[in-house]
């Protein structure tokens, strides 16, 4: 029996397609300075920046666990009027550019905000252009990757074992915690993999909203950005570094969590 | 004998209504019977409370459990109802013994408490030695005692199984029913077994209670359902000929121009029940004894066991078993003319 060859018609777009995706990587490691790349990555501003990067990505996603986790819940499994409008308002951040998502932050949260205003006045907590500035920008755009992965995990699920843990005697909140969870953890993980990655790449609204102060709220992609404009060579190590980092932790991350799906 | 549970399910859905009363003492074993969409599964979710009543009550013990017009409700979680759902859903993260440890674990049991509990109900199934194994590591059979197991943990005073042999092949299901009907023998509380296998019923119930179409049509002990059906549903279940008519004379009409003779005394509304091995089958019309004759067209000839069975249509609907030298001799092909007859001492009449 002959073998039936796939029709170049798709062959030549989808290897056009890889060759576009990979070049530009290829381009950063051909060009990155290798015999200065030592002394270099040791410089103290880099370290701050991949240091506050790490940290504010970090902080961002569990933030974006604690509160997207639950909303993607109610998404899939409480019906109630307007659930579709809420859906949809949720993934507006993803839709959003995030430039738009840094004024309307400001626009809330500033010193003049809706509700930055109150915050500054009673708790004397002042958000914009500090690091906690930057996990709330980081938060807001990388969050409905979170709640996206885990909602279509928890439709997934057979909800049945829910049923399963009640005639056990679990109420609502252990039968989340003991069965739901668990049942969902590969989802909620690689959910938690893409939302970190999001916030860790994040440019627009952090630029925006918390502005660009190395050691605090100068994140790796604003200090690439900020390179760029002063010193190729030093743009280019801190992509590369970037590009490293990302491609570690994802890789780490896969083979623990989401393969064993 | 005082009812353990004592519950009238009605659940409206528009499209269907479910309305049934049932009563299962201590000790008791209840199979719920009935065809396809039913109502079987709707009145087992309606029990633990998965579903709600439209109206009716739950009594369970001295606890009222739902009354919807009294609005007396209680939540699937508070109710001490264990439940064996058709496809188990064990929980597949969790190992057999933490399935099973899982209720006592909700119930207030403390963690090495509840393990040991488990691993005791794990080794009555006979798993003992499976206890670490997850779900997908275990057979249909496994898988099935650790649902038991799971649900017997909690010592539920109301024990449902949904269909609790159906998602096992011919073998196992032989083995896992003998074993099953030693554990609801120990089980004290009430039994409720929602089954569409006749055999299932006959051989793990105490009590049968047939559904149809949402409604009990017939209950009693396996002896009465099975000699005396009174729909054709249950009387295909247990393997009979079924017919109803109006009786006189020491005979039942069951269709224009054809009387059956009975033995049994019964006059007007009633039914007539005979075996299809009571059916004789002739290419000419018989002389003598037999008093019930008719002619009928075959319909169709099937293996049944050692036998044929054929399939008869004319005044009567009629399933005749017949050996296979004897379908030979006829040379039954479908669309033949045969002549049927049944003795009257054969048939089993009974009032509608």
């Amino acid at each position: 029996m002959r073998r039936r060859r796939a029709p170049l018609a798709l062959i030549v777009p989808a290897l056009l397609g890889l060759l576009f995706l990979i070049l530009p990587l290829v381009g950063l490691l051909y060009r990155t300075p290798w015999t200065t790349l030592p002394s270099r990555l040791t410089e103290p501003g880099i370290l701050t920046a991949l240091r506050l990067s790490l940290l504010t990505a970090t902080v961002a996603t569990l933030g974006c666990l604690v509160l997207g986790v639950p909303l993607a819940w109610l998404l899939a499994r409480v019906s109630f009027p307007g659930r579709r409008l809420v859906r949809a308002l949720v993934t507006v951040p993803l839709v959003l550019p995030p430039v738009v998502g840094g004024v309307a932050l400001l626009l809330v949260f500033g010193r003049r905000g809706l509700i930055g205003e109150w915050l500054d006045s009673t708790f004397g907590i002042t958000l914009p252009f500090t690091t906690a500035g930057v996990i709330v920008a980081e938060a807001f755009v990388a969050m409905p990757f979170l709640i996206i992965a885990v909602e279509g995990a928890l439709r997934g699920a057979d909800a049945r074992y829910e049923e399963a843990a009640a005639t056990l005697g679990a109420g609502r909140w252990t039968t989340f915690t003991r069965v739901t969870l668990p049942l969902v953890a590969p989802g909620v993980a690689a959910g938690a993999v893409l939302c970190w990655a999001r916030a860790l790449g994040e440019f627009g609204a952090t630029i925006t909203f918390a502005g660009n102060f190395p050691g605090k709220t100068q994140t790796m992609p604003l200090a690439v950005y900020l390179a760029l404009e002063t010193d190729l060579q030093a743009a280019i190590v801190l992509s590369l570094l970037l590009l490293f980092v990302s491609v570690v932790i994802l890789a780490s991350l896969r083979d623990k969590w989401i393969s064993s799906a | 004998m005082t009812d353990l549970l004592d519950a009238r399910l009605v659940v409206d859905r528009g499209t269907f209504r479910l309305d049934v009363h049932l009563r299962i003492a201590a000790g008791e074993v209840l199979a719920l019977l009935g065809p396809n969409g039913a109502g079987k599964t709707t009145a087992m979710r309606a029990l633990a409370g998965l579903e709600p009543l439209t109206a009716g009550h739950v009594r369970l013990g001295e606890r009222e459990l739902d009354r919807p017009d009294a609005r007396v409700w209680t939540p699937t979680e508070r109710r001490p109802i264990g439940v064996v759902f058709q496809d188990y859903l064990l929980f597949p993260h969790l190992s057999a013994l933490d399935n099973v440890a899982f209720g006592p674990r909700r119930h207030g049991v403390d963690k090495r408490k509840a393990r040991a509990e488990a691993a005791d109900w794990l080794a009555r199934v006979g798993l003992a030695e499976f206890a670490k194994r997850k779900p997908r590591q275990l057979s249909g059979g496994q898988a099935q005692r650790v649902a038991l197991a799971r649900a017997l943990a909690t010592h539920p005073e109301l024990l449902l199984l949904d269909e609790p042999l159906a998602a096992l092949d011919a073998r196992t299901r032989l083995d896992t029913r003998v074993e099953l009907q030693r554990h609801l023998a120990e089980h004290p509380g009430a039994t409720l077994l929602v089954t569409h296998d006749p055999l299932d019923a006959l051989v793990l119930a105490d009590r049968l209670v047939v559904i149809e179409h949402g409604a009990v049509v017939q209950e009693g002990d396996a002896a009465a359902v099975t000699a005396r059906p009174r729909t054709d549903y249950v009387a295909r279940l247990v393997g009979l000929n079924l017919y109803r008519g109006h009786a006189a004379d020491g005979g039942v009409r069951v269709a224009d121009g054809l009387t059956l003779a009975v033995t049994d005394r019964v006059s007007g509304e009633a039914f007539v029940a005979f075996r299809p091995s009571a059916v004789a089958i002739f290419s000419e019309r018989p002389e003598g004894s037999p008093r019930n004759v008719w002619q009928a067209t075959v319909a169709g000839v099937q293996r049944h066991g050692d036998n044929l069975r054929v399939g008869l249509q004319g005044p009567i609907e009629a399933a005749a078993d017949i050996t296979p030298p004897a379908a030979a001799e006829l040379g039954l092909t479908a669309g033949q003319r045969v002549w049927a007859a049944v003795k009257a001492t054969e048939t089993n009449a009974y009032p509608a």
